[in-house]
């Protein structure tokens, strides 16, 4: 009797939302660990400690880190103008924010590439101060900073629009100055969006294939990133391999994303 | 149609919404569940409209003799009027109000010049004729209610069921509206079970109160004989405001406006105590005023403004205080 | 004397920041875009039309089209049934299910291709092989449709493809590998929006006696219209644009199983800048038009959630 329910539909719903999820998602998704769990772990440990596989990896990170970081500081900083003042343009570049989700990754490697390659339109200045911005890490740490960006502002845009006036002016009344007020009251309650948006960011990059390909121009260990690996192993028929590589940073993906769920329960119990 | 509630229980995993409550709603009366937030009033109602299921067990919901626990909300022919109202937001006025004719199977559908006729006339009956072209949100918080009444009214239904029907509302059109539906009921004679946490509208509107309390029902009655003979503290003060007396291990409760203040020089030992005015507060119509027994205990007292001049009193002086004894409640 | 509100700062600072927004702003994403369609027209009008007009490049966008076309509507369905499931009803593993629909924002493109290699490809759990001798009865009886149903043009296609069942570089593969990439979208616009809209009005038409059918698409639709429109601009748009899984699983046959922009990719590698990039314009415009549907669509979402209580 108390398994009825009101709104009709529930096993239509649960049928076939389950179905299409297993079919789509899961199996597949099995399949890769089950071709990756046929390795015994010395062969494992073979395949993730060739020199190309821990240099790719060093740069895939180290790149994702640097951009994700990058994107944190730039949105904060564009967040915060977009949400708080008024000035023309501002709702058109408002939605300009959303160009790299929308923009497809491919476009988006071969204009950045045409921006910062030697002869590009900005790489043709920095070439003669000695910066080497496309083919180079610098060019992938670019690409993967645009992309990861609007993650930042549209986690943390959300946020700041709710946040009232009233503590502001409460830490006014009590006699704190601007500065003081930002760091000290406005900026701990953006920090878990914040950390959020870098999280998002983080591990996007991490997966990024289509803007970083072009401007990287893939030297075997120096501009090589994992996805990169990941193709470059099929096109040998390496499947073993590459499932490999994939089921390591899948589950590099997940065990940060899970850990950051963790660290973000902790500060929004705190907040409350 | 009388409803007829026996033994329903409902529990949200291990919270127990209710426990084993039975209710019988005469035909053609207007019941109020009146409790605080958590009590149960809204999940008994909601499971008489099938929107919520009871647990298994024993328990029934029948109107008018038929059980129809096993009826699906959809075909129990009930008017459910929420406490938002849900009204369909990009609907016209009368597109709301048809809308419970218009999803009927062909075969009964009415024809669209008699829905039409149909809209037209709840309109009248509600008081919202030439509204029909609106949207819900171009329209007041009392006129959504009506049109959530006409809506649930449309279908015709056996029982009509309100969630907080003034729950959402300003005080004023709140005293209107309640008014209004008194009336309105009166006109359509249609049983109607209404849920509210407000006493004054529970005792002003109803023909019966249910006064329930952590999933059970507390006392059930008349407006008048729950207001003058509560069944428990619980009920006392609930309905309104109460004097909380130490007598030893006793504890006696008077209402405010049951205890007559006299001169201190009219001190009967046997029934009086002499105490002093603590507070006054004399704006309005009925003057309230506090004052401290002798054994230091306070009792709030309200007085007509006549009876508060003729008294002359100001804050220190003695009086002698006198509870009517049939008022009076030990618990 | 003109006192400033103590929730703002100086007009110095004010406009040091906007000024700093501004410019991030434009390098990052307003110059990426103009150089789109500077370097496409770098070459003059005519080299742009005639890239746009040979046949690879035609052949790409039909194939394009037709992965989106079979994807996108896959994925509103999944995402309408989805949302429903777990902003209508409490059940176990409710949260769960919720974390798993994200799971592909948390799968690089080249994964989400390598895994249909694994499945289906030569040294793959269901080889093309296997599978036509599963697939050969079927196949059989669909020509024998064909021949004498007077369906030819329904399923003399499918006839051969089952008789050849190829999904690794072939069009089944690009669909597939497109729609686990796709796949949250339309459910992840949909689900806050419904949560937040509550099951009042619908709980309210079952009463009045709507059956499943009018609750869905007489109440529930009209509340989640432009939600579910946006979430399916935004799918489109990641389905045309998509490059990793696609480039996985194509095989880069010209003509045949290239997309967009992968067409983008070859174009570029032989060196021809101006071409690669006039298809890029069109991939670029799409996402301008899916951009300027978004402010559309949020205008009037905020207008009528305006409406709400």
């Amino acid at each position: 009797m108390s398994k009825r329910r009101v709104i009709p539909g529930f096993g239509l719903s649960m049928g076939f939302t389950i179905t299409y999820l297993s079919l789509i998602i899961l199996i597949p998704l099995a399949a890769l660990f089950l071709k990756a769990a046929r390795l015994s772990g010395a062969e494992w440990w073979a395949i993730l400690t060739t020199p190309q596989v821990i240099a790719a990896a060093k740069l895939t990170f180290g790149a994702s880190a640097a951009a994700a970081t990058v994107s944190t500081v730039f949105g904060l900083l564009v967040t915060w103008v977009l949400v708080r003042y008024q000035f023309p343009g501002r709702k058109f570049l408002d939605a300009m924010v959303d160009l790299p989700f929308a923009l497809p990754t491919a476009v988006a490697g071969i204009t950045l590439t045409a921006i910062y390659a030697p002869n590009g339109w900005i790489g043709e200045y920095l070439a003669k101060w000695g910066i080497e911005a496309a083919y180079s890490p610098l060019g992938v740490f670019i690409a993967l900073t645009f992309i990861g960006f609007p993650f930042v502002v549209r986690t943390l845009q959300p946020v700041m629009e709710d946040f009232g006036s009233e503590y502001e002016e409460a830490a006014a009344t009590l006699g704190a100055g601007r500065w003081t007020v930002f760091w000290r009251v406005i900026f701990p309650m953006f920090i878990p969006a914040l950390i959020t948006g870098f999280t998002l960011a983080f591990a996007r990059a991490i997966g990024e294939y289509g803007s970083v390909i072009f401007i990287s121009g893939n030297l075997p260990l120096k501009t090589e990133i994992l996805p990169l690996l990941v193709v470059g192993q099929l096109e040998q028929f390496k499947y073993e391999a590459a499932a490999v590589i994939a089921a390591a940073m899948l589950m590099a993906s997940f065990a940060l994303l899970f850990l950051i769920n963790l660290l973000q329960r902790r500060l929004n119990w705190q907040n409350h | 149609m009388s409803i007829s509630i026996q033994s329903i229980s409902k529990s949200f995993g291990s919270y127990a919404a209710l426990e084993d409550v039975s209710l019988e709603v005469p035909d053609g009366s207007l019941t109020a569940l009146l409790g605080p937030s958590g009590s149960g009033k809204t999940t008994l109602l909601r499971i008489v409209a099938g929107l919520e299921f009871a647990d298994s067990g024993p328990g029934k919901i029948s109107f008018h003799g038929e059980d129809v626990s096993e009826i699906p909300a959809r075909k129990r022919g009930v008017g459910f009027v929420f406490q938002h109202y849900a009204l369909f937001r990009h609907m016209t006025v009368a597109q709301n109000i048809a809308f419970g004719l218009s999803v009927l199977p062909r075969v009964q559908r009415p024809q669209k010049s008699d829905i039409r006729d149909r809209v037209m006339e709840l309109l009248k009956l509600v008081k919202l004729e030439g509204l029909d072209k609106r949207r819900p949100h171009e329209l007041s918080g009392g006129q959504r209610q009506r049109v959530a009444l006409a809506r649930a009214l449309a279908i015709r239904p056996k029982v009509l069921l309100l969630d907080e029907p003034f729950g959402a509302l300003d005080a004023q059109v709140r005293k209107d509206l309640r008014r209004w539906l008194r009336q309105f009921h009166d006109e359509i004679g249609l049983t109607t079970l209404f849920v509210t946490h407000d006493q004054e509208e529970a005792l002003e509107l109803s023909d019966q109160v249910v006064v329930m309390r952590n999933a059970r029902i507390e006392q059930v009655g008349k407006p008048q004989a729950v207001y003058d003979q509560p069944r428990s503290p619980f009920v006392y003060e609930f309905l309104g405001n109460v004097n909380k007396l130490q007598a030893g291990s006793d504890v006696r409760y008077v209402r405010p406006h049951e205890i007559e203040v006299l001169f201190a020089a009219e001190y009967e030992p046997l029934t009086d105590s002499l105490a002093r005015v603590q507070h006054l507060f004399s704006a309005g119509p009925i003057a309230t005023l506090t004052v401290r027994l002798n054994d230091g205990q306070f009792l709030d007292v309200e007085l007509s403004r006549k009876q508060l001049d003729e008294l002359a009193l100001s804050v220190g002086d003695e009086v002698a205080v006198r509870a009517k004894p049939e008022n009076e409640a030990v618990f | 004397m003109s006192q400033r509100s103590v929730t703002t700062e100086s007009a110095v600072v004010r406009f040091l920041l906007i000024g700093a927004a501004v410019l991030v702003l434009s390098l990052f994403l307003l110059l990426p875009l103009a150089a789109v369609f500077v370097e496409a027209f770098r070459k003059g009008w005519e080299v742009f039309l005639a890239s746009l007009h040979d046949e690879a490049a035609a052949s790409a966008i039909k194939v394009t089209l037709l992965a989106a076309g079979i994807s996108v509507p896959l994925n509103t369905l999944f995402g309408v049934s989805a949302a429903w499931l777990v902003t209508k009803f409490k059940f176990r593993g409710r949260s769960l299910l919720v974390s798993l629909i994200d799971l592909p924002f948390a799968v690089s493109p080249v994964i989400a291709g390598l895994v249909w290699v694994l499945l289906f490809g030569a040294r793959g759990w269901f080889p093309q092989t296997a599978m036509a001798d599963t697939f050969a009865p079927a196949a059989r009886f669909t020509a024998w449709l064909a021949q004498h149903q007077g369906f030819g043009w329904l399923f003399s296609d499918f006839a051969i493809w089952l008789a050849d069942p190829k999904i690794i570089f072939a069009l089944p593969g690009i669909v597939i590998a497109t729609t686990f990439v796709t796949f949250p979208f339309v459910a992840r616009e949909l689900i806050p929006l419904m949560e937040s809209q509550g099951s009042d009005q619908e709980e309210a038409a079952v009463t009045l006696g709507a059956s499943g059918w009018h609750v869905f698409f007489r109440v529930t639709l009209a509340n989640i219209k432009w939600g579910l429109l946006y979430g399916v601009l935004l799918c489109n748009a990641r389905a045309m644009g998509e490059f990793g899984a696609v480039s996985v699983v194509s095989g880069h046959i010209r003509g045949e199983t290239n997309t967009l922009p992968l067409h983008v990719e070859v174009l570029y590698n032989e060196y021809q800048f101006s071409a690669a990039f006039a298809c890029a314009t069109l991939l670029a415009f799409l996402a301008l038009v899916t951009l300027g549907m978004k402010s559309v669509v949020e205008h009037f979402t905020r207008h009528t959630s305006s409406d709400h209580k």
